[in-house]
């Protein structure tokens, strides 16, 4: 990734040295001014979350705190339920992801391996669906989850989102790359095409579905519309959901308490993103340079 | 249509190409089913209940034609809240390019620690937008906030942000931008990377200044990447509801309704199904004309060039 990063040298001769020194210097100060627009306010997240009232109601702030208050964190914990709402999240989200995956899987093996009459066109069908995001359609979608009688519970959250579009387009164009001559020759020696899927074409496309059980974690981890809209008990909630919950409790002076939520709901994705952030970053641009 | 081509098949092949057909049908098939339940069958429910007046509770729907379009494209607020979607809208697409690309050409650079700086623009991107809207409430906090000591370095007094009927969108747009504008840099950076160096070095042969390299190279090398920036910018941007709902409610007064935030009021709020089921339709056709523009502009551009 380095390597593709580096443009092929260039000569700097011909260029005063001093030229060369100031525009280095230049380029340095903009990524330093860059990287704190951007680092700046996370870390006043993590700052805040550790003082007290007074350290957060003084001008000109404090950037740090005297003593870390951590008894800002346990306060918010049991402001609101969070134990509750981060088993809600973990529960939808993993569901969530797994059958996006799953799904996802499913229907880009069938596009590529398995012949079907005008499947382009069906194919066509499946990524229209990429045009009726969920916000335009909240208000029927509430109506079909509210007749089934699944307001306040899991699948009320998770099976209307649970489709693979986006996830689909991504294994697909992957799917396409791989080399037919392996799979023809096992479909040769009897091999079915489930255990095609499961012994050849999943091993050999781990980094890919990593890729896209990533991008869906991360949306459904921060789903917010779509939760709020289908859950009213507070047991039922999810994290962001609930992080607002807490934010109109205990109204707008108590951000220490309100910062040490913030960071229960964004740390995990943090996290992840520090660990992964390869993985994410490339499976976005793929879509956008592919489709 | 598989007819016309005289293909002999022996009946072992045929029954196997039946048997991949049910296969492929098997595998499709639950996608396929969640999508028509919960992308296409809620349209056509939703164009039913724009017809209607319904209170979300009373047994009968009433039937009032076109009476809903025609009270929201009457009712005052209405102009306000496409205005706020379109001034929202607007903003972000203008900041998302020219931020975009200026964050990218700069990570493009040969600069030690550029790999880190684009992981640290980029993660606002993966966070929830409800924790990152409460985090800058806290920032524009007119008193208290981390933005009054950084206007006050160029001696600006800070406003009333978010109680402000015309700070509390600038406000919205920023924390928008913030969030989101990493990806569109991530983008034009693989652009970027696509761009023939020898078209630089030619340029630098005949002389250009580094300006007219990016003015006359650059730029329209990268329009196609402008082009999709552009597209799923106004798709995404047109959908914000956790950053709103967080920050303003859609409030002071109406000043950052927006119509996705609108819908839901006269759904979730005021329970007048029928002018929010106009309201979706009405954001339906908007995303389905920018994407026939997309789909039509791409298809030209593949065919002519």
């Amino acid at each position: 990734m380095a390597m593709t990063l580096d443009k092929p040298a260039q000569t700097t001769a011909g260029r005063p040295t001093w030229r060369v020194a100031a525009g280095h210097f230049i380029k340095y100060a903009l990524l330093l001014l860059t990287v704190a627009v951007f680092l700046v306010p996370m870390f006043w997240m993590f700052s805040a979350s550790l003082k007290n009232l007074q350290e957060i109601y003084t001008f000109p702030p404090q950037w740090l705190p005297a003593t870390p208050k951590w008894s800002n964190y346990v306060e918010a914990w049991n402001a609101a339920p969070f134990g509750r709402f981060y088993i809600n999240t973990l529960i939808t989200t993993s569901l969530g992801v797994a059958s996006e995956v799953t799904l996802g899987t499913m229907t880009a093996y069938a596009f590529v391996f398995l012949p079907f009459p005008r499947k382009d066109l069906l194919f066509l069908v499946l990524l229209a669906a990429l045009m009726v995001p969920i916000h335009v359609t909240i208000l029927p979608n509430y109506l079909t989850v509210a007749r089934l009688g699944w307001l306040n519970t899991y699948q009320g959250i998770i099976v209307p989102g649970a489709s693979a579009a986006f996830g689909t387009f991504l294994l697909r164009q992957h799917f396409l790359t791989l080399p037919r001559e392996v799979l023809e020759a096992a479909r040769l020696e009897g091999a079915s095409h489930l255990q095609l899927l499961i012994r050849i074409v999943l091993p050999i496309s781990r980094s890919m579905l990593v890729t896209v059980g990533l991008l869906a974690l991360v949306s459904k981890w921060n789903d917010f519309l779509w939760p709020l809209i289908v859950t009213n008990q507070t047991r039922m909630r999810v994290l962001p959901v609930g992080l607002a919950y807490l934010y109109q409790q205990e109204g707008t002076n108590q951000w220490g308490i309100i910062m040490a939520a913030t960071i229960f709901v964004v740390l995990p994705i943090l996290l992840l993103f520090i660990w992964a952030q390869r993985h994410i970053i490339s499976g976005l641009t793929a879509g956008a340079t592919k489709g | 249509m598989a007819t016309v081509l005289p293909r002999v098949h022996s009946p072992a092949k045929r029954k196997g190409i039946r048997r991949d057909h049910l296969l492929f049908l098997a595998f499709v098939a639950p996608n396929f089913i969640l999508l028509g339940a919960f992308s296409y069958w809620p349209l056509i429910y939703q164009s039913y209940l724009s017809l209607t007046n319904w209170d979300m509770i009373s047994p009968t729907k009433r039937f009032v034609g076109l009476g809903n379009y025609h009270y929201m494209v009457t009712g005052r607020d209405f102009y306000r809240v496409l205005f706020n979607t379109f001034y929202f809208t607007g903003a972000i697409l203008l900041g998302s390019i020219v931020l975009g690309m200026a964050l990218a050409l700069l990570l493009n650079q040969r600069l030690r620690g550029r790999t880190a700086a684009r992981a640290i623009i980029f993660a606002p991107y993966v966070l929830s937008g409800a924790a990152i809207g409460l985090v800058w409430a806290y920032i524009f906090d007119p008193v208290y906030g981390l933005m009054r000591i950084f206007l006050n370095l160029f001696g600006i007094a800070s406003p009333n942000w978010l109680v402000d009927t015309t700070w509390a969108m600038p406000a919205i747009i920023i924390v928008y931008l913030w969030k989101n504008v990493g990806y569109s840099a991530v983008i034009y950076l693989a652009g970027l990377q696509n761009i023939s160096q020898e078209l630089y070095e030619a340029a630098k042969v005949d002389g250009a200044s580094a300006l007219q390299s990016f003015w006359y190279i650059t730029v329209p090398q990268l329009s196609p990447v402008t082009f999709f920036v552009s597209v799923t910018t106004i798709l995404f941007s047109i959908q914000a509801f956790d950053i709103i709902a967080v920050m303003t409610g859609g409030g002071p007064v109406n000043a950052t309704t927006t119509l996705v935030w609108y819908l839901y009021e006269e759904a979730f709020i005021s329970f007048r199904a029928g002018i929010a089921a106009a309201v979706g339709m009405l954001l339906f056709v908007l995303m389905l004309m920018i994407t026939l523009f997309q789909v039509y502009f791409v298809q030209r551009r593949v065919h002519y060039s």
